[in-house]
């Protein structure tokens, strides 16, 4: 057994400096798994990898529910939270010691079941809700050989279990027994069921591209350098218009503005969710985010490089390290978004949905197609490029065509 | 184009965002415990009872009519009337408030007390930081909480306060006159004992 410990330790050794801190997690992992026997080493490595992604997700979490409020107020020129630092000390922090008693709050707030419920089901949701969204954890790449299950079919098991968070949504809906709540879950499943096929569809390119569902074969598909500059799949025609589709459709799909139509709290009160109290409200609330990270984090594997640098001379920044920076960058963009724009509203949705990115998706297909076939010519560029745009304008020119912009007037009001 | 508009909102906001962080004249709100607006002119919160003088207690111009009690529409207020009397700012014996209580928590600050009131004993206090963790008797307010002196009228209502002090002026002058005029008229009704009484008319 000390054998083991020793080669691992050996092996480390001779990595070079930048390697040694792209590799500490793994080697970390390496070393107890050398101190357990051969049997129970599936069982502690599985451990061990959802032990850290059970704790760092939900610090990321934390951070960025902070972040998000004093975004928001910046946005809207407040400070947002400012007071609590670090617990029974003066030092403030800039509020970012918020998460704390919020946390605190939530969890010793009464857990209120209402009495109409069906309470198996309602006791349930929440539980639903997460077990997926951890799950899909499994398949992403964090970082370089940081992968809890590189299954070949990575990409397929990721929207499977992501499937299943709709049926927790209307679980929720459904058991509160309130009108709110199932009007929520309703909004939320036909939002959910149509986004997630231009999310799907732009998904696709990418597979067809890489020719393989394997999240760690599309990362290392896209981790060359030309001039100094990565090769991400977002730097190409298709690549830019299915990553756009695909981030798209993952605001709409982890519910937030300015597609929060199911928890629109201006409308119904808090969606699908009305009728949870404390933990399980913390719990729905987690589950969101941590499927809102998943996804993102399946963006970036997908069309940002997962955890490659963007330019070679910074490939010394470890791997996991350029991986959490591009899931705090997108998560800022989604919250600029929702400091931005208004809620759809329902048809507004669909349309969007069904009439501009599901073609734009089909198209975006064809286009990598296209590309695939045109091999390494420069005009590649331009046709793709140019079927892209064009199919931009004019399904963009379609959508807007029959909308009435202009001075709203009120028959009865004024 | 499809997105125009879309970029240009996230512009405003992105300037707002990072204009916020640069200009201090761009944050609109106030850090409260260090920094306070002063109130409004017409700021009102919760009733407080005037008194003249440097003693609250004797210088209380309510003179426990209980119309405000009446009026009250939560009835938040509780005044217990005494036996004796003691003689107001004209110098007339009047009675006082034994007890004079505010139940804050029920109080819903319309000033219907302060408008009711024709002593220009009861006004509106621009205090608001009345928290308290008793709830049950840190929120009922007694008479000597409640009593503050008109110079703090003056402070917190400078124009309603000049204008209540006129009033009360003028009704001195005029209870005086009154007294004066019965004063005379007695005087007179004792150095002509033998005018015979007017007749009649027709």
């Amino acid at each position: 057994m000390s054998d083991r410990i020793q080669q691992v330790i050996e092996a480390f050794k001779h990595l070079s400096l930048v390697d040694k801190l792209d590799q500490f997690f793994v080697v970390l992992k390496q070393l107890v798994l050398a101190g357990v026997p051969e049997g129970w080493q599936p069982l502690v490595s599985g451990l061990l990898s959802v032990a850290l992604v059970l704790g760092v997700f939900p610090g990321v979490f934390a951070l960025i529910t902070v972040i998000e409020r004093k975004g928001l107020g910046r946005i809207q020129n407040r400070y947002g939270p400012n007071r609590v630092g670090i617990p029974f000390t003066k030092i403030r922090l800039c509020g970012f010691g918020q998460f704390i008693p919020d946390g605190i709050k939530s969890l010793t707030k009464e857990d209120i079941v209402p009495y109409a419920a069906d309470h198996a089901v309602h006791f349930l949701a929440p539980i639903v809700m997460l077990i997926p969204v951890l799950l899909a954890y499994a398949v992403l790449p964090f970082g370089r050989n940081m992968t809890i299950a590189d299954y070949d079919a990575g990409l397929l098991f990721f929207f499977a279990v992501g499937g299943a968070v709709e049926v927790s949504v209307f679980m929720a809906g459904w058991s509160s027994h309130n009108k709110y709540s199932l009007l929520g879950a309703m909004r939320a499943i036909a939002q959910m069921v149509s986004y997630e096929i231009p999310l799907i569809l732009s998904a696709v390119t990418v597979v067809m591209i890489v020719g393989s569902l394997k999240l760690t074969d599309i990362v290392a598909h896209q981790s060359d350098y030309t001039c100094g500059i990565a090769h991400w799949y977002v730097f190409t025609p298709w690549g830019l218009a299915g990553c756009l589709l695909f981030f798209i459709a993952a605001l709409a799909e982890s519910n937030r503005c300015p597609f929060d139509l199911p928890e629109a709290e201006s409308e119904i009160i808090a969606g699908y969710f009305t009728e949870y109290s404390g933990f399980k409200f913390a719990l729905f609330f987690l589950g969101e985010y941590l499927g809102m990270f998943a996804i993102i984090g399946l963006g970036i594997t997908l069309f940002l490089g997962g955890w490659t640098s963007p330019v070679s001379f910074l490939t010394w920044i470890p791997s996991y390290v350029w991986f959490l920076a591009k899931l705090v960058a997108i998560v800022f963009v989604f919250i600029w978004i929702r400091g931005t724009l208004p809620r759809l509203r329902m048809d507004q949705l669909m349309n969007l949905a069904w009439k501009f990115m599901l073609p734009l998706a089909l198209i975006n297909i064809l286009v990598a197609g296209v590309w695939h076939f045109m091999g390494h010519d420069w005009q590649r560029w331009l046709v793709c490029g140019a079927i892209i745009s064009g199919a931009y304008i004019g399904l963009g020119r379609g959508l807007m065509q029959n909308q009435k912009l202009g001075k709203r007037t009120y028959r009865f009001a004024e | 184009m499809l997105g125009e508009q879309i970029v240009k909102g996230m512009a405003v906001t992105a300037r707002n965002f990072f204009g916020s962080y640069v200009s201090k004249e761009r944050l609109t709100t106030v850090q409260y415990p260090e920094e306070r607006l002063v109130p409004k002119e017409n700021t009102r919160q919760f009733p407080f009872l005037v008194y003249d003088g440097d003693n609250w207690e004797k210088g209380l111009r309510c003179v426990a009519c209980q119309i405000c009690e009446k009026e009250c529409p939560p009835k938040c207020i509780y005044i217990v009337k005494s036996k004796d009397k003691k003689p107001d700012y004209k110098g007339q014996p009047q009675l006082y408030p034994l007890t004079f209580d505010i139940d804050i928590s029920v109080c819903m600050s319309c000033s219907i007390c302060v408008e009711v009131c024709p002593f220009e004993s009861i006004k509106m206090d621009t205090e608001f930081e009345l928290s308290t963790d008793d709830r049950f008797e840190g929120l009922l307010l007694h008479k000597q909480e409640l009593a503050k002196p008109n110079a703090h009228y003056h402070k917190v209502h400078a124009q309603d306060a000049k204008d209540s002090d006129a009033v009360l002026a003028a009704e001195t002058a005029k209870a005086e006159a009154k007294a004066k005029a019965a004063a005379e008229a007695k005087a007179k009704a004792a150095a002509t004992p033998a005018a015979p009484p007017p007749t009649p008319a027709g």
